[in-house]
């Protein structure tokens, strides 16, 4: 069975990811065009591009836990899904400085040092930044070891969206704290004790590349 | 274009038509259907957000947190029979019905901007009756220095009560008594020549248009004049934030949202924000009833 979708995921042209990370996008447009947005659009459109960003990070997050729990791979795809979730990134940040703030520079620049969830958004946004410019085969060959330390990055940048989310609404919300709880439980799985414990006797011993070698990461590819 | 029979119906048919398609609506929906009001020197001449706008963008959080839940789920709310007790320092202390508090002959059409303290404004025309000749029946006595405003406790017609989320239901809001007396101050039942919509407070909110929209409490069960500061919810809930206050004021900044502009809503993907106003734009009536106070610290 796993090795059957293992063989799927396989033949899955990774354009194929893209399509499916556009269908969001698609039906945001499509939603704006007929009006179906609501008294308040500007706020929707934001917050939807800002929801999708976060749920491919979730995503992005879950190809290793994914492997090491189930044995399935996808890490082929997670290049796709990390950029998928930058450039929703980049469009919730846009909708925010086109539409929400209407290019108000100096208010915008006062916000962000001044407010914790847009300081928050915003080093999480340098963070996926980084990511992103890095994300390509030339990069992983230039950088190797320091590549991998880098692209860990996405871990506090996921904790950070997280309380960016938490952080602007007025009280305890119930799906973003769910989110928040999934997002810990995701990095819980990479703590060395519990990956050691869940990856059980079939997996090889670790060896001396490092604590994700055999695992996928793959830096070569 | 080729004209039909029908389009050519006399001027005095269609117009008695249309008294009489009116008359027919007006027996259907009760005589409460239809409001009208006085109009109001402290109106202003800004467009107002549509009905359809209105009615659906609310914080009310005894339905939900969402913009669209007090829409969606207010029809538990019962606004009828609804009676409101005014007890307290008052020399005619008692239980009131909102016909009486704000009979239909005494409504004034009040146009007001509205501005939230998540830094989106909107336009409404509210129709109501200044807080003021409410409070004057009643009659405060002298050591009365505060008005306590309560909203219904009832899980069963405010299903989101049922779940605390750190609120301590129900919603209380206060104002100072020179701030409720100021002729701004209302008692709204209607908007739009309607009953108010129970996603908009019905049967009777208060409106004061100066202050941040939650100091404007919905569905008031009780009125009492006190003389101690009254607790209000957003202050229990975070005083740092929300003070007993809650004036508009752009110079004071919400920790989350800055308050120098503001969103109207409604105004498209490219409205842009426009500046918001010291008193939401009602400095001339209200600055005198704060003149010596430090509105950073009173906020």
């Amino acid at each position: 069975m796993i090795q059957r979708l293992n063989r799927w995921s396989r033949q899955l042209p990774v354009w194929a990811v893209w399509l499916v990370g556009a269908v969001p996008l698609g039906l945001l447009i499509w939603d704006t065009l007929q009006g179906n947005l609501g008294v308040d659009p500007v706020r929707d459109i934001e917050h939807r591009l800002g929801r999708t960003a976060l749920y491919f990070l979730i995503a992005t997050l879950a190809v290793t836990p994914l492997l090491r729990l189930t044995r399935i791979n996808l890490v082929r795809l997670r290049q796709a899904l990390g950029l998928i979730c930058f450039s929703y990134a980049v469009l919730h940040l846009s909708s925010w400085i086109v539409f929400d703030m209407a290019f108000l520079w100096a208010q915008m620049l006062k916000d962000v040092v001044k407010r914790p969830y847009l300081i928050f958004g915003m080093i999480a946004f340098a963070m996926l930044l980084l990511l992103a410019v890095t994300s390509n085969r030339f990069s992983m060959r230039r950088m190797r070891q320091t590549w991998k330390t880098l692209h860990r990055l996405i871990y506090p940048a996921a904790i950070l969206v997280a309380l960016h989310w938490l952080w602007a609404l007025k009280l305890w919300e119930t799906k973003p704290l769910a989110i928040f709880a999934s997002i810990l439980l995701l990095l819980a799985l990479r703590l060395p004790f519990l990956a050691r414990r869940r990856r059980g006797p079939v997996t090889s011993p670790r060896g001396p590349g490092g604590r994700n070698a055999g695992l996928g990461r793959n830096p070569g590819r | 274009m080729k004209l039909k029979w029908s389009d050519i119906t006399p001027e005095a048919t269609y117009l008695s038509r249309r008294v009489f398609i009116a008359a027919g609506a007006a027996s259907i929906a009760g005589p409460a259907l239809g409001l009208t009001g006085k109009s109001s020197a402290f109106s202003t001449d800004e467009k107002p957000n549509s009905f359809d706008e209105i009615t659906n963008y609310n914080n009310f959080y005894e339905f939900g947190t969402g913009k669209t839940d007090p829409a969606t789920y207010s029809g538990s709310l019962k606004p009828s029979p609804w009676s409101v007790k005014i007890d307290g320092m008052v020399e005619r202390p008692g239980t009131y019905a909102v016909e009486d508090i704000a009979p239909d002959s005494a409504l004034e059409e009040r146009i007001y901007r509205l501005r939230c303290v998540e830094a989106w404004s909107m336009i409404i025309p509210w129709l109501g009756v200044p807080l003021s000749s409410v409070l004057k029946k009643a009659g405060p006595t002298s050591g009365a220095k505060y008005v306590a405003f309560q909203t219904l406790l009832d899980p069963d017609q405010m299903p989101a009560q049922r779940s605390s989320r750190g609120i301590d239901w129900p919603y209380r809001e206060g104002l100072r008594l020179d701030e409720a007396m100021n002729p701004l101050t209302i008692l709204a039942t209607g908007l739009y020549g309607r009953v108010l919509p129970n996603q908009n407070g019905a049967p009777i909110r208060l409106v004061v248009p100066w202050k941040y929209g939650f100091k404007s409490i919905k569905s008031i069960v009780a009125i009492t004049l006190t003389d101690k500061q009254p607790k209000t919810t957003w202050q229990m809930l975070q005083p740092r934030e929300y003070g007993f206050y809650a004036n508009v004021n752009p110079q004071v900044d919400h920790p989350r949202w800055s308050q120098a502009t503001e969103r109207r809503v409604g105004a498209g993907l490219l409205g842009g924000r426009q500046e918001t106003l010291m008193f939401n734009g009602y400095a001339d009536q209200v600055a005198g009833l704060y003149s010596g106070m430090d509105l950073a610290k009173f906020y």
